[in-house]
């Protein structure tokens, strides 16, 4: 992407001076906004591992891993983050291409709606998807009609992410230079538009495994234990699991996102992060 | 039969007419240029050929056959883009490969196919790289090596060259040419370039505003520009109005300073007429005082004086004051070297270089 290749030799530019002469201020600066996040979670970890006092071990760990309702509630968030992804990418890849190539004076519209669920509450949304979804019973009554929310839920970030991934190469060009020598509308968006806009999909998919275990409010609301309900049940009733849980859950999210990255490194070839100094 | 024919193509783009009826007929293997200033509609005419636009008027054919609403991708027509359209997660050979594994070849094949076009263009030892480890000039080879192996019915160029610096635009260009003789492919090559326009074609088409203005072979559109915007496009060129007085003679200006010119036009004696005079086609010399110049006009030369010279190389440039009125000459430079912003001129204009056109 362009704006990753710019961020990338911006610095290093600059970098050469103060890996010389490391300034007493960036170090400070460095050294603050690491201990922001760093101090809270060793502060957790710590509280977690207290087993009387002055003593630790893995106690409260090992309760978490034997309630069943943790494993259960992980892996529906987690199925639900899966579904999410594939809807949200099957949905809005095409549709940010198509934009891209066929209609583009109708991006700042598109930039528009996307925003839209940043805007609504969650309780609007519940309430007027289910009016919506009321279509098909059978989908209400599942726990699918989850995903098909947090799709919506997720919309701002997926979209924002592929359009900036378009923006960075060349979307017309090419998708004509694929056409000429004989290739499909399918084709091209799988085999040149896609393995070119890699990045982004990652990205957007992180966003929304990080939105999906996250979530609290529609799913308490439709009344289903995702993970975010059962760490928010957990805070309020057993304080040491909770700690154990916060950090469990923050492992598990970096081993997820870890995961994601891992496959579509072995499935998509090359990564092309310099596309921007090609232009 | 033409290998390609537009037939009276019209496009409109909002209030904008980028085609007014465009006809032209492609041989095959012949390598035809649209050659026009920025904004005439060329790489809008290219687009139509192509299948990216559609004409709001006319017709296309390729071998006789109507193929305007075939859709891009079953055109077989290979493109050439300004830049950046190679396909940034694919080596140069699987860029080259692509249109072929479309057409279903197998791997095998396709990959030897795609290894002999890069050879051809010059990238043999080059496949596996990428496109942003080559350079500007190479990235264009594997383009056209794309465009090529799918052996196209056309090959459409737009501009390949004017990303380019100057002196690999100079060495590609003369490499796209042979290799296109070479194959025979039958090709459309647009640029607004006129030097580069008249070095490659095999016939040139000049377009301003939507209409061909005159299509030839570049001799002819050099040296017998049918119109006035062709004759100012095309190389520099001295326009001088005028009435004629007899065959070979004109009179210049509203002083009618005579000039001879070529006999041969079909105008008559009276008509208003521009005369076109090509900067090479004017000889100077130089003159020690106002007297020389004065008994070299009794000769029959004119008198002028430089007012400003630019150093072109093997030539030079003088902006000349004359008899006739400003005008611009091409000298040797060796002759040049002695001239100064003032220095007094004598001058010929040979009526062989010269050219009539309706003046209106
Ligand atoms: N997609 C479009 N939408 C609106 N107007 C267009 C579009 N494409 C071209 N035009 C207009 O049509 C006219 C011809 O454009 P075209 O691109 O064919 O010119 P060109 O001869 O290729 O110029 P250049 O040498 O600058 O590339 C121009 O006035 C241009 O503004
Ligand atoms: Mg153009």
């Amino acid at each position: 992407m362009a704006a990753v290749s710019v961020a990338a030799t911006a610095p290093s530019a600059r970098g050469a001076r103060s890996r010389r002469r490391p300034s007493v201020w960036a170090v400070f600066w460095l050294v603050l906004g690491a201990l922001y996040f760093l101090v809270p979670l060793y502060s957790v970890a710590q509280f977690s591992l207290e087993v009387g006092p002055g003593r630790y071990g893995f106690h409260w760990y090992a309760q978490i891993f034997a309630d069943p309702q943790f494993s259960s509630s992980f892996l529906l968030s987690l199925r639900l983050a899966l579904e999410t992804m594939a809807i949200s990418m099957v949905l809005m890849v095409p549709t940010v291409y198509w934009v891209h190539l066929k209609i583009p004076r109708l991006r700042p519209t598109m930039d528009m709606i996307a925003i839209l669920p940043f805007v609504v509450p969650p309780v609007a949304l519940v309430v007027g998807l289910s009016g919506v979804f009321d279509v098909f019973p059978a989908l209400l009554s599942s726990s699918q009609i989850l995903a098909l929310m947090y799709v919506i839920l997720a919309l701002p970030f997926t979209y924002r992410s592929l359009d900036a991934g378009m923006r960075a190469i060349d979307v017309k060009t090419l998708t004509e230079a694929a056409q000429s020598v004989g290739s499909s509308w399918w084709r091209t968006l799988l085999f040149v538009i896609v393995p070119n806009v890699r990045s982004a999909m990652l990205g957007a998919m992180f966003l929304t495994l990080a939105i999906v275990m996250g979530e609290y409010t529609i799913s308490s609301l439709l009344l289903y234990n995702t993970f975010a309900v059962y760490i928010y049940y957990i805070g309020n009733t057993e304080a040491y699991q909770a700690a154990a849980l916060a950090i469990i859950s923050f492992l598990l999210t970096w081993v997820a996102m870890g995961g994601i990255f891992l496959v579509s490194r072995f499935t998509g070839g090359r990564q092309q992060v310099q596309i921007g100094a090609t232009r | 039969m033409a290998a390609l024919e537009l037939r009276g193509v019209r496009k409109q783009f909002g209030e904008v007419v980028a085609l007014r009826g465009l006809s032209l007929e492609v041989a095959s293997g012949e390598l035809v240029s649209l050659l026009g200033p920025s904004g005439c509609g060329k790489t809008t005419a290219l687009r139509i050929i192509a299948g990216f636009e559609h004409p709001d008027g006319g017709e296309l054919l390729v071998e006789g056959r109507d193929v305007t609403r075939i859709p891009a991708n079953r055109r077989n027509m290979g493109m050439v883009f300004q830049a950046y359209s190679l396909f940034p997660n694919m080596t140069a050979r699987e860029n080259v490969e692509f249109g072929l594994k479309v057409r279903g070849q197998d791997r095998a094949r396709r990959q030897r196919r795609a290894d002999e076009l890069l050879e051809l263009v010059g990238l043999g030892g080059r496949a596996g790289r990428y496109p942003n480890e080559l350079s500007g000039g190479q990235q264009q080879r594997v383009a056209l090596a794309r465009a090529l192996a799918i052996e196209p019915a056309v090959l459409l160029l737009d501009e390949p060259l004017s990303a380019l610096d100057a002196k690999v635009r100079l060495q590609l260009r003369q490499e796209i040419r042979d290799l296109q003789k070479r194959l025979g492919t039958t090709t459309v090559y647009v640029t607004h370039d006129q030097e580069e326009a008249l070095s490659i074609s095999d016939r040139v088409a000049v377009m301003s505003e939507g209409v061909l203005e005159q299509v030839g072979r570049p001799a002819e559109i050099y040296r017998d520009p049918r119109t006035p915007f062709v004759a100012e496009f095309v190389g520099t060129m001295n326009r001088l109005e005028g009435k004629l007085a007899g065959p070979t003679s004109v009179l210049v200006g509203e002083a009618g300073v005579p000039l001879t010119v070529q006999a041969g036009h079909e105008r008559a004696p009276g008509e208003a007429v521009l005369v076109l005079i090509r900067p090479e086609s004017i000889a100077v010399e130089e003159a020690a005082s106002a007297a020389e110049v004065d008994s070299a006009r009794a000769r029959g030369s004119l008198g002028g004086r430089v007012l400003a010279f630019t150093f072109l190389g093997p030539v030079t440039r003088l902006v000349l004051d004359t008899d006739l009125g400003p005008l611009v000459a091409d000298v040797p430079s060796i002759q040049a070297l002695t001239y100064a912003s003032g220095t007094l001129v004598s001058l010929r204009v040979d009526p062989a270089g010269t050219h009539l056109l309706g003046a209106g």
